[in-house]
Order: C-alpha cells, then sequence, then structure tokens
C-alpha cells in the first residue's frame, strides 16, 4: 500500500485515530459521525494508484458507497454531516466517471503525476499523420465540392483511423501493465511515453468525430 | 444521526409528504403503513387542476372551482403555468400564441401574468396550487405538513427547477428534494422486486415529455440517460384539435369565435373531452354549445390519430438518444414503463410497443404514479424506506463560455449527480478586481445556442498584475439537480464571495420578499415553530442527560469530562429561551457530541446488566 498511517480527529467527537488509509476515516470509528471526505479518488475507492483496476469491484464499492452517503440518508443530519454527504458524494460520482473509463483514469494519474494534459497539444498534427492529415482533407474538400466518389475514401479512412486506434488502445493496455509493476521511481518515465500516446489518441479520435460529423450533415 | 439520541429519545419525526406539480393536474401523496397513497380533495379526487383565478376581492381560487372560472372569467383565471416556470419571455412565443396567457407589461426580465390587475410571476400561481395541497393533507392527515418532495420533468433546466423550488418556498413549504417525474414513477412501481434490470420509463404528461433509462441493481435505481421535451404534451393534442375545430365552426357559422376568451375555453373543454373518449371508444362528437347554437362533429379514432401522429412522433426521437447515451439496443431494455396522461391514447401505446419491442406497463394509474413515487422518495429521505436509493443524472451539460462566445462544457449531461467540476480563473487586465463567469446549460457549441443559467461575479479580488489572481471556482450541481458555486481564492485560501444574476427567474431576494409579502404573519408563526421544534428536542435531550446523571456511568466518567458536560449543558440551557431554533440546534449538537462516551458507558451497562440477567432501571 501506498498510504501513510494519517492521524485523524473526528469534528464532532473530538477523539483522534490512527488511519491505515485516507479512505478508512470516511467515518469517526468512535461516534460514526462523516468526516470531512479525502479528494483523491483512488484513496477515496480504497484503490491503490495502478493504471489498470478491476472495474467490477469498483462498481461495487461504488454502489456500496453510495448507500452510505448518498445525501438521501442525511436528510435529518446536522448541517455538517449534510454539507459531508454532498461533498463526498459529488467526489464518489466524479471518481467513478473518471476510474471506469480506462482514459480518464490515465489522465487522471498523469495530471495528478504533474503532467500537463491541456487540449492544446492535441491541435498539433503528429509527424506521422501529416500525410494521412493532408490526404484526409483533400478528401472532405471534394466531398464537399460534390464529389461523392470521395464517400468510399473517407469510409476507408474512417475505418484505417479506427484501426489506429484499436492499436494505440492495445499498445496503451501494455503501457498500463507496465506501470504498475514498475516500481515507483521508474513509473514517471513510463507515464511521459503514455502521455504521449493519449495525445496521439486524442488526435485520431478527433478524426474520426470529424468524419463522423461529415456524414451526419451529409444524411441531414 | 446520533447513536446518543436514537438511543435515549423518540423525537417526533416530522412527516414529508409527496407532490406531483403537473401541467394539468397536481397530487400530494404520502406514505401510509401498506405502501405510498394518493391524499384525495374533500370531494374525494386525487386530481387537482392546476389552475388558479384570482377574485374579485383579490384572493384566490384553486383546483376544480377554478376550473370552472375556465370559462367564466378566463382574464383572471389560469392553466398550464408550468409551461412558464423559470423561462424568459422569449422562449415562451410560441406558448403565447397558443396559450391564452395575459402578460403583464415589463415581463423582459421576469415574466408576470395579469389576473384580473393582479400581477404574478409563476412560482407565485404555482404556489397557490401548492398551498391548496398542502392545505388539503394538514386537513386529512390531522398535522402541520411543512416538508415535501416536488417532482420535476426530468428535463427541467436549472432556471426550472429553481422555479420550482421557489413556488415550494413561497407556499410555506420546505422542499427538501426535487425529484425527477419519470424516477419517480420508477419507484413508484416497486420494479426492484426483480433486482437486476434495464427500465425504461416513458413519460408522456400534459406540458412535458421525459424518457428515462434506469438500471436496477439491489435496490439502487441508477439512471443512465435521460432526454425529453420540456414542451411537448397532451396539451399541444389539444391545441392543435382546438385550432381545427376553430376554423370548423367558422366555416359552419360563418362566424369567428376566437375572441371570445368564453367560447374557446368552452370549445377547448369540448375537445379535450372528445379526445379522452377516443382512447376507449372508435368515434367521439365534439359538442360546443354558444350563444343557442349548436356545433357538432363527429370525429374517428382514425382520424383523430392522423391528426396527432406527428405529435407522437416527435417523442421518438428523445427515446433514441436516450438510448444511444446509455449505449443499449431496444433489445437490451427489459421493461418500458408508461406514465402521464396522455400515453392512455392507444396510438401512444402502439408507438411505444413498436420502438422498445416490449409490451409496457400499465398497471399503475398514469396519472397517480408520479406522486406516488414522489411519496416513496419522501420516505427514503424521512429513513422510513432504506432498502432504495435513487442515483439521478443531469439531463443537460453544463458549461462555461470562454472566448469567442465558444462553450467549455464542465460537467457532462447524464453525469450522476451530484456532480461537480472545479476550474481556475484568472484576471487580463492589472488591478482587476473581478471576473464575470457566464454560466450556460445545453449541448451546443455556441454560447447563444444554450439557455443561459447565470452570471456569477467575482468580486473585490486583491489587485495584482494581469494573470497573477488565482480564484478556484467549484460547480457543483446538488441532488436536486440545481447548480451551486463556491469560490476560492489560492493565493490567501480564502473563500472568495461570488454575486449571482440568475438570467431567467427570480433573485433570492425577490423570492424572499414574495414570502415576506404574502406570509407575514405566517413568517414569524414559523419562526416561532422552528424555535419550539428546537426547544422539544432540547428538552428531550435534557431529560436523558439527568437519567444518566443518576446513573453509574456518570460515576465512570472522568472529572474533565464531567465539567465539559456540565459546560454544554448550561451552555444550552441559557440559550433555551432567548436563542433563535440555530443556536439551539447549535447547542444541542454541542451537547450531543460531548456527551458521546456517557451514552457508550450507558448502553455498556445496560448490556452488562442484562447478561447478568438482572433489571435495570
Amino acid at each position: 500500500m501506498n498510504f501513510s498511517i494519517v492521524e485523524h480527529t473526528c469534528w464532532r467527537c473530538g477523539q483522534t485515530s490512527e488511519e491505515q488509509s485516507e479512505a478508512a476515516s470516511l467515518f469517526c470509528k468512535f461516534c460514526n459521525s462523516l468526516q470531512r471526505p479525502v479528494v483523491d479518488y483512488f484513496a477515496f475507492f480504497g484503490f491503490e494508484k495502478t493504471l489498470t483496476i478491476d472495474t467490477d469491484e469498483l462498481q461495487r464499492r461504488y454502489y456500496m458507497l453510495s448507500r452510505q452517503l448518498h445525501p438521501d440518508r442525511y436528510t435529518r443530519a446536522t448541517e455538517t454531516e449534510r454539507n459531508f454527504s454532498l461533498e463526498a458524494t459529488s467526489i464518489l460520482n466524479d471518481g467513478y466517471r473518471v476510474l471506469r473509463d480506462p482514459v480518464q483514469r490515465a489522465e487522471y494519474i498523469l495530471k495528478e503525476s504533474g503532467f500537463n494534459i491541456g487540449e492544446q497539444r492535441s491541435k498539433d498534427v503528429p509527424p506521422e499523420l501529416l500525410e494521412e492529415v493532408f490526404d484526409l482533407n483533400m478528401v472532405l474538400d471534394e466531398l464537399r465540392n460534390g464529389d461523392t466518389d470521395a464517400i468510399a475514401q473517407l469510409e476507408e479512412s474512417r475505418n484505417r483511423f479506427a484501426a489506429m486506434q484499436n492499436e494505440i488502445d492495445a499498445d496503451l493496455h501494455e503501457k498500463f501493465l507496465l506501470h504498475d509493476a514498475a516500481p515507483e521511481t521508474e513509473r514517471h518515465e513510463i507515464l511521459s511515453t503514455i502521455r504521449s500516446a493519449l495525445n496521439r489518441r486524442r488526435y485520431i479520435r478527433n478524426l474520426i468525430q470529424d468524419v463522423n460529423k461529415e456524414f451526419a450533415t451529409r444524411e441531414a | 444521526m446520533s447513536t446518543f439520541q436514537i438511543d435515549f429519545s423518540a423525537v417526533a419525526k416530522k412527516r414529508i409528504v409527496g407532490i406531483d406539480l403537473g401541467t394539468t393536474n397536481s397530487l400530494i401523496a404520502f406514505m401510509d403503513l401498506t405502501g405510498p397513497a394518493v391524499i384525495p380533495t374533500p370531494e374525494g379526487s386525487s386530481l387537482v387542476p392546476s389552475v388558479v383565478s384570482v377574485t374579485d376581492d383579490g384572493s384566490y381560487v384553486v383546483g376544480e372551482k377554478a376550473r370552472q372560472l375556465l370559462i367564466d372569467s378566463p382574464d383572471r383565471t389560469v392553466y398550464s403555468v408550468k409551461r412558464l416556470m423559470g423561462r424568459g419571455i422569449a422562449d415562451v412565443q410560441d406558448e403565447l400564441r397558443l396559450f391564452p396567457f395575459h402578460i403583464a407589461e415589463g415581463s423582459e426580465n421576469v415574466i408576470r401574468l395579469d389576473l384580473g390587475g393582479k400581477l404574478l410571476t409563476p412560482p407565485e400561481i404555482s404556489a397557490q396550487v401548492l398551498k391548496q395541497l398542502k392545505a388539503q393533507a394538514e386537513a386529512y392527515l390531522g398535522e402541520d405538513v411543512a416538508q415535501t418532495v416536488i417532482t420535476v420533468p426530468a428535463y427541467f433546466n436549472d432556471a426550472q427547477r429553481q422555479a420550482t423550488k421557489d413556488a415550494g418556498r413561497i407556499a410555506g413549504l420546505e422542499v427538501l428534494r426535487l425529484v425527477n417525474e419519470p424516477t419517480a414513477a420508477a419507484l413508484a412501481y416497486g420494479l426492484d422486486k426483480r433486482n437486476d434490470g434495464v427500465v425504461a420509463v416513458y413519460d408522456f404528461g400534459g406540458g412535458t415529455f421525459d424518457i428515462s433509462i434506469l438500471r436496477l441493481n439491489q435496490g439502487i435505481f441508477e439512471v443512465l440517460s435521460t432526454n425529453g421535451d420540456t414542451h411537448l404534451g397532451g396539451d399541444d393534442i389539444d391545441n392543435k384539435l382546438l385550432r381545427i375545430a376553430l376554423e370548423d365552426v367558422e366555416n359552419e357559422w360563418d362566424e369567428d369565435v376566437s375572441n371570445s376568451g368564453e367560447a374557446v375555453q368552452t370549445l377547448r373543454r369540448a375537445v379535450i373531452d372528445a379526445k379522452e373518449k377516443l382512447s376507449f371508444f372508435p368515434e367521439a362528437t365534439i359538442e360546443f354549445t354558444w350563444r343557442g347554437k349548436l356545433y357538432q362533429r363527429l370525429i374517428s379514432r382514425e382520424l383523430f390519430e392522423g391528426l396527432i401522429k406527428d405529435i407522437v412522433e416527435r417523442t421518438l426521437q428523445p427515446c433514441r438518444s436516450a438510448m444511444l447515451d446509455a449505449g443499449l439496443k431496444p433489445e437490451q431494455i427489459d421493461e418500458v414503463v408508461l406514465v402521464g396522461g396522455s400515453t392512455r391514447i392507444p396510438l401512444v401505446r402502439q408507438a411505444v410497443e413498436t420502438l422498445f419491442k416490449a409490451k409496457p406497463h400499465t398497471e399503475l394509474n398514469p396519472d397517480e404514479v408520479v406522486a406516488l413515487g414522489a411519496a416513496v422518495q419522501a420516505a427514503i429521505l424521512s429513513g422510513d424506506v432504506t432498502d432504495k436509493l435513487l442515483l439521478d443524472v443531469t439531463p443537460l451539460s453544463l458549461g462555461i463560455e470562454t472566448m469567442g462566445g465558444v462553450v467549455s462544457k464542465l460537467i457532462h449531461r447524464n453525469s450522476t449527480i451530484p456532480a461537480s467540476a472545479t476550474e481556475v480563473f484568472t484576471t487580463s487586465v492589472d488591478g482587476q478586481r473581478n471576473v464575470l463567469i457566464h454560466v450556460v446549460q445545453g449541448e451546443r457549441e455556441l454560447a447563444r445556442d444554450c439557455r443561459s443559467l447565470a452570471r456569477f461575479d467575482l468580486k473585490d479580488l486583491q489587485p495584482v498584475p494581469a494573470g497573477m489572481a488565482r480564484v478556484e471556482v467549484r460547480f457543483l450541481i446538488d441532488a436536486n439537480g440545481i447548480l451551486n458555486v463556491s469560490a476560492r481564492d489560492m493565493r490567501s485560501g480564502k473563500e472568495q464571495s461570488v454575486e449571482v444574476k440568475p438570467s431567467y427567474g427570480l433573485t433570492d431576494d425577490q423570492v424572499e420578499a414574495m414570502i415576506t409579502e404574502s406570509f407575514e404573519r405566517a413568517e414569524e408563526d414559523f419562526a416561532a415553530r422552528q424555535v419550539r421544534e428546537a426547544q422539544v428536542e432540547a428538552d428531550t435531550i435534557l431529560l436523558a442527560l439527568d437519567k444518566a446523571r443518576a446513573s453509574d456511568a456518570w460515576d465512570a466518567l472522568g472529572e474533565t469530562e464531567r465539567t465539559a458536560i456540565e459546560r454544554a449543558r448550561k451552555n444550552l440551557q441559557a440559550v433555551y429561551h432567548t436563542g433563535t431554533h440555530l443556536q439551539i440546534r447549535d447547542a444541542i449538537e454541542k451537547l450531543d457530541g460531548i456527551s458521546r462516551k456517557l451514552a457508550e458507558n450507558m448502553m455498556n451497562t445496560a448490556v452488562r446488566a442484562a447478561l447478568k440477567g438482572s433489571k435495570i432501571n
């Protein structure tokens, strides 16, 4: 576990406890009242900070924690607990959304590890895709000028991009496993390769969306 | 809830009721010993027409009696006001052509209706319906009703939800939760008995259409997606038939009656009667008598279905979008539930069955099912029902306007609520003292195509060079689907003040003013009652403490603990007669927290005594 022992003092009864992890202190051991929630998604769900996680277990914990924390359960509680419940449930829901999706999960870890994952980077064309993008724009122009032959070409491009995305996804999965098995000192380097792969993926996904949008407007 | 209070007191829990504030009809329900039940009107009906009329002396008539007045005094009577809730004058132009709303002058920012010279906002009018329901429940149950759950269309935006909450406040009700109508219906159906599965709720009411897709998992109702149209309902069918009938009358009589409010309302009533009959018979007659003349028109169901086909069709696209967002195909949906009066129309049922490839549930009365669900949710909030939990979503994406009017999405549609997002804002000019954030709701890319919710003004920033300020703003959509914004100056760590300017609807001050205006006395009563309730709670804990002090457990405590408890007790006694309810509650909480160990000691003593087989007093 990468959680250290944390000292926690209850806001209500004032008793201090030592916790194995931050997540363990959602409720006071002594008076069972709800505590200010931790904001780290992994700690919140009681998971280690890894890029691969057991999503069935994630869902199970999500439902269990929802039952314990949801504002519906605190209507008659004190204002402090009502606020904690609202805060905790929003972290729970936000965290569940992020952790259940491999890409968002990776982006979250990147951000927490100090990487800048801003969208601007996705505007730069990855060099190895330059030719593809050039061809695609040409075909899109042809199509807009009424050349219906371009439709087949466009579909072909879309399939090629989809294949690329699948390739990246497989590669990402390998990198995720590598990261999780690596010692702390080597993780940063692996994360940096993951960030490049994610940027490339985002770029390709945008291309696919452009093509889909073009098809959608033609249908309408 | 603390163990101390559970162990030693039996504080009478206040009842929470459930209200379906509908476009056409409203209902109030509660949790009976055998399950949810609708509270009938004194006349024995479960439905209260959502119609409000103002009499000559300025008092209000609500419900069935007001519905009669639609014909006698149409100028001072209003129906379907839900269509105007939380909206600006620009969004209701279509409504104004079709409905006889009398919009008062100066309604640019907040719509006001003119009812016989009295100017009222939609929340104030809805509040009259709520007051009627409240009184009806109080008479039936023989007790005060102050807390409620109110249902809203799932596709209602933030402003519409806020307006509904305002209506509750004006009516003197504490709205503990706004629940989405289709989700409430799913609760009422008790579909969780099947434990796992996917359910679609198709809710076609008087003025709104919603579709929600839910996954059930051992008592958890998790909404996967929702979609809809807040301007599509049985009203639209009525208006279409009415338009045709008016033309038909003109052709037959060679007289245009559409300028007479009385004639239009009479004909509208006749059209609705025929529409309702057509759900059960192959044909029906529109009968309209006016100034001694009689108009009759026989309509076959076939003709009727031809007329409403496009309206029914308009409900199907939201259904497809909802399935797409949930990532589900029709075959993966296990059950379909029908809600709302308009689902009695055979063509609607047929369309639903074809789309979802499943025979829909119609066991429960489609008019009552939402109110029953609201009562179930009320029981969840009161703690009487513990095996069910609703996880609902926000129907529309929330974003902020950025450079060039482009929307940057912060919380996506169909995110489970409560949901939050955090953004850091900075200044662009040296010494800039405030930052204005424009928050919008919707799916379009440009802010002007989305619904403007509010402008948040971050005020009194420390004057620093451009780009140096760092204000972290947290956007939080609560369990009611309503946005809350808070801000923090990252340099000082201090809370940053935010002024909210709602784009539509009422400011907090305006609502407060309305409450004070119409409830000057009631307001005082309310404060007094809150104090009284806090005192009752204080009595309970003081009594329990007296008992505890006479027990062995008290002696087992250390000197410091005893002194601390004594101090907290004196503090409570000090605020008991002079404090506000908040001060009293605060003192109770302190005493409760500090005497926790004493409570545990008493429990242990009791357990030990029980094990020994001896009696304790």
